[in-house]
């Protein structure tokens, strides 16, 4: 176990680095320094000693690669690419270029508010899924399982905009039952995180209790199922004790992986009820053109979804005793 | 003056590939018969006649020219206007041309915002402006219920006429030609379609049907102008999807070894990189490059149109990982089939087992996961307009709408209708392509067929 564990974090690496030079060339490859610089600086009123003096200031005045004139292994480090993108790898990531901040305290007091946000949508709405595609599965064939089917259909052509949108404007402007956005430390937050979790909630509905139910009914079609319902079995201790725990394998595949990546909190919800956590931070650096949190979150993010594949693996071996990792 | 924009000549070349394949598969019941079961569903047929109107919408705006300067003297070569319209701006003349000063509810004939008015008599007044155009042809504006029923019975009745006619018309031809398909759902589906085409064409030639936007704009027509947009994502983006995905999936099931290795490691990597960053990372970088190379492009509708076909590009780029894994899988299983095996043994060559033994037998994947992205894309392009990162700000789209009113919902009162347009709009087009989806799915899918 420990050895397929060392394993796989090994073959995260070579990974790792192609992230590192994927957004390392989109960074600076597609288009150099200078016209990053031009870019924050302002199109139209710029002078070369301008963009040089932003340069220096935020450390692009460099090589890309391969610097000749520095001594000794200063030729490879003090490169833009040694500086800039191989330092995320000992999670250095420097500070933002709009304000100087420093990136890594950033990130360190913004991950409660997104954690607090993130788990609560995520576990909710995993239990409310399966309880809805559980639901459809017992009734299959049915009405309630058709209409069950056209609501989650319905319910996932609508864009997530919408849900937060409404959802504000009738719990919080029409209601009054929560503020409509904001965040506090401590207990608190729980008023303000109410309805975005209640909106991430619902809007998960469609495609999940959908992608559940196709996982159900595909399981309901095996040989065992079968045999359980003909040795006597009621549907329910059918559904219950026999098709939810095989059924847990598809679906351990795609809710383990996520787990890491409620780190990053999520982005639209974030920032329309402004909670002050990654996701909004995230946007926040898009909106504003920082290149230098963009490419930070874009690495935790990579790092974050490699953890999640091994945890998948992992979580086999608890659920599924004929998967053996060596 | 013809204007080709570059997602025009995709577009065009997109509908006569998709008009080639079904000539092709015509003929072919291998490929006809998954289509005829598609089409026999009936919510597949009402959701296609949608589609269709969505894509009727969307192909007459890529149809772009540059309107003729009235010329002073006409022996001077013809002069052409800067701005580039589209046939469906043409169509729409009196909706686009007909500005308000800024917000007005759907037929409404004052504006929302109190003004300071000059009387006659030289005092001045605040109150709601009467609007410029909006019911601007009414004496007396208590007249305003019974002109809007007159209006909109008179649609309704000419969209009955018409309907009628497609009916009687579609019998005699369609019905004969193929007599399974369930036609009562298209005709149920045109039939609404027209219910509330014919009175919203017949009021909007005195009011604003759908109320305007901050800057005076009819929402009814951005509304339609947005279909284009939504489309060319949720198409065009399949261009760089499907030669990628196709290419990737196929060959690392087929040659496995080394090429597998390689590509595993490519789309592993990629889909490592969380979505949405790496989609704004890439955007903001063309924009830079857009930024600092202004003079390449000659007008805003090119530099807008370009940066739409970065982002159908970009999307493509990032979710083709999807279907090659599926393709990978699926040709795995393949080559090991004893017909391939056999293939192998008569000495046929890798590209002649490729095309006329994996390709197609994977064809079915292709199609059902194309129909299945294209309402995500959509979608998609709404959440990163909001973002900052999607179409231009300039390109009217369904993103731009919404964003442009999260705003006005704090107003009070409220102004709701931009925002309930595109929400009316996008749900439709989201829906039909999501029924049609389920449909394509059930008909290909070999594991449902019974």
């Amino acid at each position: 176990m420990l050895a397929y564990i060392v394993r796989r974090t090994l073959y995260a690496i070579p990974i790792l680095v192609g992230i590192n030079l994927i957004t390392f060339a989109l960074f600076f490859l597609v288009n150099t320094p200078d016209d990053v610089a031009r870019m924050q600086l302002g199109v139209k009123r710029v002078t070369p000693e301008a963009i040089q003096k932003w340069k220096a200031e935020h450390g692009y005045d460099r090589p890309l690669l391969w610097n000749g004139t520095a001594p000794g292994a200063g030729k490879f480090t003090d490169t833009l690419f040694f500086r800039k993108s191989v330092k995320l790898f000992v999670l250095d990531f420097g500070s933002a270029e709009a304000d100087n901040r420093d990136i890594a305290s950033e990130i360190r007091a913004r991950m409660g508010p997104s954690l607090a946000l993130a788990i609560p949508v995520f576990l909710v709405g995993l239990a409310v899924n399966i309880t809805f595609a559980l639901g459809m599965a017992f009734f299959r064939a049915t009405y309630l399982d058709f209409w069950g089917v056209i609501l989650c259909v319905a319910m996932m052509s609508i864009s997530s905009l919408f849900y937060i949108i409404g959802g504000q404007f009738l719990i919080s402007k029409l209601w009054h039952l929560v503020p409509i956005s904001g965040y506090a430390g401590g207990l608190d937050a729980v008023k303000f995180l109410v309805l975005p979790v209640l909106i991430g909630v619902v809007g998960g509905i469609g495609a999940g209790s959908r992608w559940y139910r196709t996982l159900f009914l595909e399981e309901m079609g095996k040989d065992y199922v079968r045999t359980a319902r003909a040795k006597g079995l009621a549907e329910s201790a059918v559904l219950f004790r026999h098709v939810l725990q095989n059924a847990l394998i598809p679906i351990l595949t795609g809710v383990v992986v996520v787990i890491p990546l409620l780190f990053m909190g999520s982005l639209i919800t974030e920032s329309f009820f402004g909670i002050p956590g990654l996701g909004s931070y995230t946007i926040d650096a898009i909106q504003a053109q920082d290149f230098a949190v963009v490419r930070a979150m874009v690495f935790i993010g990579s790092v974050l979804y490699i953890v999640g594949l091994l945890l998948t693996d992992i979580s086999y071996t608890l659920v599924d005793p004929r998967v053996r990792l060596a | 003056m013809p204007v080709l924009l570059a997602t025009d000549v995709l577009i065009w070349l997109l509908v006569a590939a998709v008009a080639a394949f079904a000539w092709h598969s015509r003929r072919r019941p291998h490929l006809a018969a998954p289509w005829a079961r598609v089409f026999r569903s009936r919510a597949a047929v009402a959701s296609a006649v949608l589609l269709g109107a969505f894509v009727g919408v969307g192909l007459l705006d890529s149809l772009h020219y540059r309107p003729r300067l009235p010329a002073a003297n006409p022996a001077e070569p013809a002069a052409y206007a800067v701005e580039v319209r589209s046939a469906l701006d043409a169509a729409l003349t009196p909706l686009r041309t007909r500005l308000e000063k800024t917000y007005s509810a759907p037929l409404a004939t004052r504006l929302f915002q109190k003004e300071t008015v000059e009387r006659p008599d030289g005092t001045t007044i605040r109150e709601f402006p009467r609007l410029a155009h909006g019911g601007a042809h009414l004496g007396d504006e208590a007249d305003r219920g019974g002109d809007v029923a007159l209006r909109a019975l008179a649609g309704l009745a000419g969209a009955t006429v018409l309907w009628a006619l497609l009916v009687l018309a579609g019998r005699r031809t369609l019905v004969r030609r193929w007599p399974r398909v369930p036609w009562g759902a298209a005709a149920a589906t045109v039939g609404a379609i027209l219910a509330l085409a014919g009175p919203a064409a017949a009021l909007a030639t005195g009011y604003h049907v759908l109320g305007t936007n901050q800057v005076g704009q009819d929402v009814l027509y951005q509304a339609l102008k947005s279909i284009r947009t939504s489309l060319v994502i949720g198409t065009l983006t399949t261009l760089v999807l499907l030669p990628l995905g196709i290419a990737a999936g196929v060959a690392a099931g087929y040659f496995r070894g080394w090429v597998d290795d390689a590509i595993q490691y490519l789309y592993t990597t990629l889909n490592s990189i969380p979505g949405v960053l790496l989609i704004a990372a890439a955007v903001l970088m063309i924009q830079v490059l857009i930024d600092t190379h202004p003079d390449t492009f000659q007008t805003a509708a090119q530099r807008a149109d370009m940066r739409l076909l970065a982002l159908c590009a970009i999307l493509g780029l990032t979710s083709w990982t999807g279907l090659a894994r599926l393709l990978r899988g699926e040709s795995l299983k393949l080559s090991e089939l004893e017909y391939i095996q056999a293939a192998h043994a008569f000495g046929v060559s890798h590209t002649r087992i490729l095309a006329r033994h994996i390709l197609p037998n994977v064809a079915h994947i292709v199609i059902i996961s194309l129909v299945l992205d294209f309402s995500g894309f959509v979608l998609a392009e709404a959440v990163l307009s909001y973002v900052g990162v999607g179409v231009d700000p300039s390109t009217i789209s369904f993103g731009t709408m919404i964003n442009a009113a999260r705003l006005e919902m704090a107003r009070e009162p409220m102004v709701w209708w931009s925002l309930a347009a595109a929400f009316c709009f996008m749900f439709t087009l989201v829906l039909a392509a999501n029924l049609f989806a389920d449909a394509v799915r059930d008909g290909f899918d070999p594991r449902v067929r019974v």
